[in-house]
This record gives structure tokens, C-alpha cells and sequence, in this order.
């Protein structure tokens, strides 16, 4: 029976926990802070890159060496600016821990903010999420009032400043250019790199943007060490790591796993099985953007490396489970549906390819479809992967393209019974 | 002109940030929020002016994101998500009962203004679907039941403020 590992959750799973300032410090909150403090900025970066920390948000890039691309005396400020712009349709972890330990998750962003040298933060929270966002207010102004933010940062170490930066419903600001061009005061368009973010980017800094997950990985490395996070999870996917299950399970929920843990047993043990003793059709594994893997393809593990290999992907960890009566064809509407509507416009691939695909999906729906709108819906998936600024393009083209493939004579039936 | 609340709000937003326009965002949700949750071209006019941009710049910013409203919305703003995650647990469903309710449809506003219905893409609220935000807080696990029982509670509230 897989069981959770606690540590990103070690307090939310407390029925005691008491998430004020106090109640942190009582569960020995701020430790951390106060050893990163002795720390030298680039003894921070090299224990962060030490550990294997991947980046929670969806692409699991290094943490580590993603900070070491900070560049250097350039004259201007340095900026982090946290992504928790959680719209990726299926990831609800992030919430979690803005809600119910807000300063776990901010004792983490300050010590990243010391190892890039960053003395004004920002948090970047979906406009929806107004509870997430009055939550992480209140715990700023604990930090405030208790002199822990502000002019000297626990009052010895460098300037600190946190901001919570409300967006305002767009899911393409969760993509970090976007983002930056969003905090900016402008519409949400993802730039075209390089230059990267880690030399131009908010206000034409240097920023790095982090998701709230990963930021909140740092206590735990910086108490007990490079290898004690290591030590989770198989080599190259280190540490403890939040998914958000939903869909036809009896227990949905968010769990923290490690990455040695396989599908199967997340849907089956976390998950409860599928509910009314329904079987199996199909798993979304990391977000609405990746591929679907159909019921005999579950047994595999759930780390990066592994669902690369499977041709799919771990993305943001939302595993989306759905049973054997699931219109397959109306599923794919729905995700198409979801990237039509996001797409930002900027490029013609994604713009018109996800308006095209929703419309041959709708064919199929209407009773319209048949073997050449197949093909050309499968084909319009492939245009549009790899042809854009940012990943869009690619994160509509993966669930077309194996759906159509996997689920094809689905869309056959549909046309069957239509006829 | 602005409420002295909202001007206060605004200085402080002003404050955290190295340049005004930076603050664009965060301003629109203040005024808006201070304008019973919607803008007008007045409005607008006003916070280009505050954040030092041209009223097209606002207007393209608030057309590009689905929070902005142009139009006032109810007193209670239903938005149902019928996102994959909540489609496969009666989002739909839910959407359909609220506008038969309702006698409306997704994008209106019924009941006299107590009510108006959105239908919006994913919440980030998958884990606990399907979910319903009313105003600013979140409704999970709903089904039609539960949101009859918790709309008749706000329409008397409605009603009893009206």
C-alpha cells in the first residue's frame, strides 16, 4: 500500500497545525532562514543545485542552474518573481500550500531571494485564487510586523520586500515570459528567447521565476542537506513532489509522493480506484497538456524520466483519471476548448490550429466526422507543435495527437453511430 | 472620481512597484472591486492617467484577461467551471441546472441583479471538483442540491440588502 511521504506536507497533515507565524515558528519554522542568512549567495545556489531540485511548474528545469544564469553586475536590480499562476487544467497543489502553510512556502522564496541576491519579490497568484491570495497577505504581514521582512531581513541580513501580485484570468501568464510581460502592466504575451528571463526580464532585469512548489523545497534542503533530498525519489528526479489527483477516483485529493511510486498504485491506493466499480478507459498524467496514456499504459512510475519515456509527460503532476463510459471525443472537445480559448493570439499556428482542431472535434461531435477530418485534425496537431513562441502550441498539439492515435476508433464510432 | 478608499488603496499598490504601469493590474481589480465589480470608459481614463499609459493601453489589458468586466454584473457572480477535471464530475450539469434556475443563460445576469452566471475554463480547484466560485470565495464538491440551498441563502441576503 503506497503511502505518503511528508515533508512539504508534514505540517498541513497535522490536524493541530496552526498555519499563523507562531504556530510556524513552534513547528521549527524559519530555521532555515536563519542558517541561510551565514550562507554565502552561491552556497545557496551550489546546495540547491547539489540537491537535484527540478522545477515544479511543469518543465522540471534544474533550480540550481537555473539561478546560476542570473547575470551578474549588470547595474541593475535582480528580481524573483514566484509563478503561482496554477491554471494548468487538473493542478490544484499549489493552492494547497499558499492556504494552509503560506509561511513555509514564504520561508522558501526569501531564502531564494538571498541566493540570487534579489531584495524585492513578487508573487504572481491567479486572479482567481482571492483566498490563496488574502492568505499569503496575512502571513506577509506577520513577517512585517514581526521585523522579519522589511529594511534588514530578520533584522541583520540584507532588504526584503514581498509583493503579492494578483493576476487576472489568463492561463498563457502562467508561462514565465507571459508572466513577466503581465506583472509588467501589459497583456500576456510569451517573448520570444533569448534574451532569457535571467538577463532580461521583469522590467528588462535580470529575474528568475520559480513555482511556488519548488520554492517551497528549500527549508527542508537547507536543514538537512544536499543528499537528504536527494535521497527521495530515484536519481534525477529528487525530493518529494505534490500531485493533484482528480477525475473518476473515489478519493480525489492532493498527495505528496516520491518519485519512485508507480501510477497504478497512485490511482489505486491515493485514489481509492475508479468509483460505482466502473473499469478504466484512460489517464491524463501531468496536466491537460500531455499525452493520454490508455488504461494498460498505467503501469509505469511516476517521475520525470520515466513518463518521458512512456512519450508522455509528468508536467505539472495533475493526474487526470477518467472511466470506461467517458465520451473520449468530448473530452478532447473540452481540452481543445480550454487551449482555444487560451491561446494569446500572438501566433498564427496556435490561434488558428486550436480554433481549427475545436471545429473538426465538433464535426466528429455533430455526427460530421469522418476518416479525412481524422487525419487532418491529427495533422493540424502536428503544425502546430514546435511552430510557436512559447509551448502552447505544442501543449494542444500532444493531447490531438494521442488521442487521435490511441482513442482513434472512438472518433470512428462516434461517426458510426451518427450515420 | 475615485472613493478616498480607493485612492488610498492605489498609493499603496503605487508603492511596490519600481514603475506605475507596473501596478496596472492590481489597480483595475481595486477600482473595479470599488465600482459594484465592473469598469467604465471613465474609469479607465482614470487609471491610465494614475499608471502614466494611454487608455488603448488599458483597454487592450482589459480585453486580453477574463476577469475585467465592461458590463455590472449581478450582486452575487456565479462563475461555473466546466474545465476537463469538473466536466467529468457533473460540471456541465451543474451549469445547465444553475441557468434552467436562473431561467438564463451562461454571460447574463438574472433575478433582478441578484444573480449572474459565467460559464469559465479551469479554476485550480481540480482535486475538489466541480467547483464554483461565488464573488471571491470558492464552492467545492458542488451538485445541484448544494447550490440550490446556497443560492436561496444569498438571494435572501440579496433581497434583505436590496
Amino acid at each position: 500500500m503506497l503511502e505518503e511521504t511528508l515533508i512539504l506536507f508534514r505540517n498541513i497533515r497535522n490536524p493541530d497545525y496552526d498555519k499563523s507565524l507562531k504556530g510556524y515558528k513552534k513547528a521549527g519554522g524559519l530555521k532555515a532562514l536563519k542558517q541561510a542568512l551565514e550562507m554565502q549567495p552561491d552556497e545557496i545556489v551550489q546546495l540547491t543545485k547539489d540537491s537535484g531540485l527540478r522545477g515544479r511548474g511543469g518543465a522540471g528545469f534544474p533550480t540550481g542552474l537555473k539561478w546560476s544564469f542570473m547575470a551578474k553586475d549588470t547595474g541593475k536590480p535582480t528580481y524573483l518573481v514566484c509563478n503561482a499562476d496554477e491554471s494548468e487544467p487538473g493542478t490544484c497543489k499549489d493552492r494547497e500550500l499558499m492556504l494552509h502553510d503560506p509561511h513555509q512556502f514564504l520561508e522558501g522564496m526569501m531564502i531564494s531571494c538571498l541566493a540570487i541576491g534579489c531584495r524585492h519579490g513578487y508573487i504572481y497568484v491567479r486572479g482567481e485564487y482571492w483566498p490563496s491570495i488574502k492568505s499569503l497577505n496575512a502571513a506577509l504581514q506577520e513577517l512585517y510586523d514581526d521585523g522579519i521582512l522589511g529594511k534588514k531581513l530578520l533584522g541583520k541580513g540584507p532588504k526584503l520586500d514581498l509583493t503579492v501580485h494578483p493576476g487576472a484570468g489568463a492561463y498563457i501568464c502562467g508561462e514565465e515570459t507571459a508572466l513577466l510581460d503581465s506583472i509588467e502592466g501589459k497583456r500576456g504575451h510569451p517573448r520570444v528567447k533569448p534574451p532569457f528571463p535571467a538577463v532580461s526580464g521583469f522590467n528588462a532585469c535580470p529575474t528568475t521565476v520559480n513555482n511556488v512548489e519548488t520554492l517551497t523545497c528549500l527549508p527542508f534542503i537547507v536543514n538537512e542537506g544536499a543528499e537528504a533530498f536527494k535521497a527521495f525519489g530515484p536519481e534525477n528526479n529528487a525530493g518529494p513532489h505534490l500531485i493533484s489527483l482528480s477525475g473518476h477516483v473515489n478519493k480525489p485529493g492532493v498527495y505528496e509522493v516520491r518519485l519512485d511510486a508507480n501510477l497504478k498504485d497512485i490511482i489505486y491506493d491515493f485514489g481509492g480506484g475508479i468509483p460505482n466499480g466502473k473499469q478504466l478507459k484512460g489517464v491524463i498524467p501531468g496536466g491537460a497538456s500531455s499525452s493520454v496514456l490508455t488504461a494498460d499504459e498505467i503501469d509505469v512510475t511516476y517521475s520525470f524520466d520515466a513518463l518521458a519515456q512512456a512519450g508522455t509527460m509528468m508536467g505539472s503532476a495533475a493526474i487526470m483519471v477518467f472511466d470506461e463510459d467517458t465520451d473520449v471525443v468530448k473530452l478532447l472537445h473540452r481540452i481543445v476548448r480550454f487551449f482555444s480559448h487560451e491561446s494569446c493570439g500572438q501566433c498564427t499556428p496556435c490561434r488558428e490550429g486550436t480554433h481549427w482542431a475545436r471545429m473538426i472535434i465538433r464535426d466528429f461531435l455533430n455526427g460530421n466526422g469522418n476518416e479525412h477530418k481524422l487525419k487532418r485534425l491529427h495533422r493540424v496537431g502536428g503544425n502546430m507543435m514546435g511552430t510557436t513562441v512559447c509551448a502552447l502550441g505544442d501543449a494542444c498539439g500532444m493531447p490531438i495527437q494521442s488521442f487521435t492515435t490511441k482513442f482513434a476508433d472512438e472518433f470512428r464510432d462516434v461517426q458510426a453511430l451518427a450515420a | 472620481m475615485l472613493a478616498l478608499d480607493t485612492q488610498k488603496e492605489i498609493a499603496q499598490l503605487l508603492s511596490r512597484y519600481p514603475i506605475k504601469r507596473n501596478a496596472l493590474l492590481p489597480i483595475l481589480h481595486v477600482v473595479q472591486k470599488g465600482n459594484e465589480g465592473y469598469l467604465t470608459p471613465e474609469l479607465l481614463e482614470e487609471v491610465a492617467g494614475i499608471c502614466e499609459v494611454s487608455q488603448t493601453h488599458v483597454e487592450g489589458v482589459i480585453s486580453f484577461y477574463t476577469m475585467y468586466k465592461l458590463e455590472k454584473p449581478g450582486k452575487f457572480h456565479l462563475q461555473v467551471c466546466t474545465c476537463v477535471p469538473c466536466c467529468l464530475v457533473g460540471g456541465e450539469e451543474l451549469l445547465e441546472h444553475v441557468e434552467q434556475q436562473l431561467d438564463t443563460h451562461a454571460g447574463h445576469t438574472a433575478d433582478d441583479g441578484v444573480f449572474s452566471v459565467e460559464e469559465v475554463e479551469c479554476l485550480g480547484a481540480c482535486s475538489y471538483a466541480p467547483a464554483v466560485i461565488i464573488n471571491e470565495d470558492y464552492h467545492e464538491q458542488m451538485n445541484p442540491e448544494k447550490l440550490d440551498r446556497l443560492m436561496d441563502e444569498l438571494r435572501t441576503q440579496g433581497q434583505a440588502h436590496a
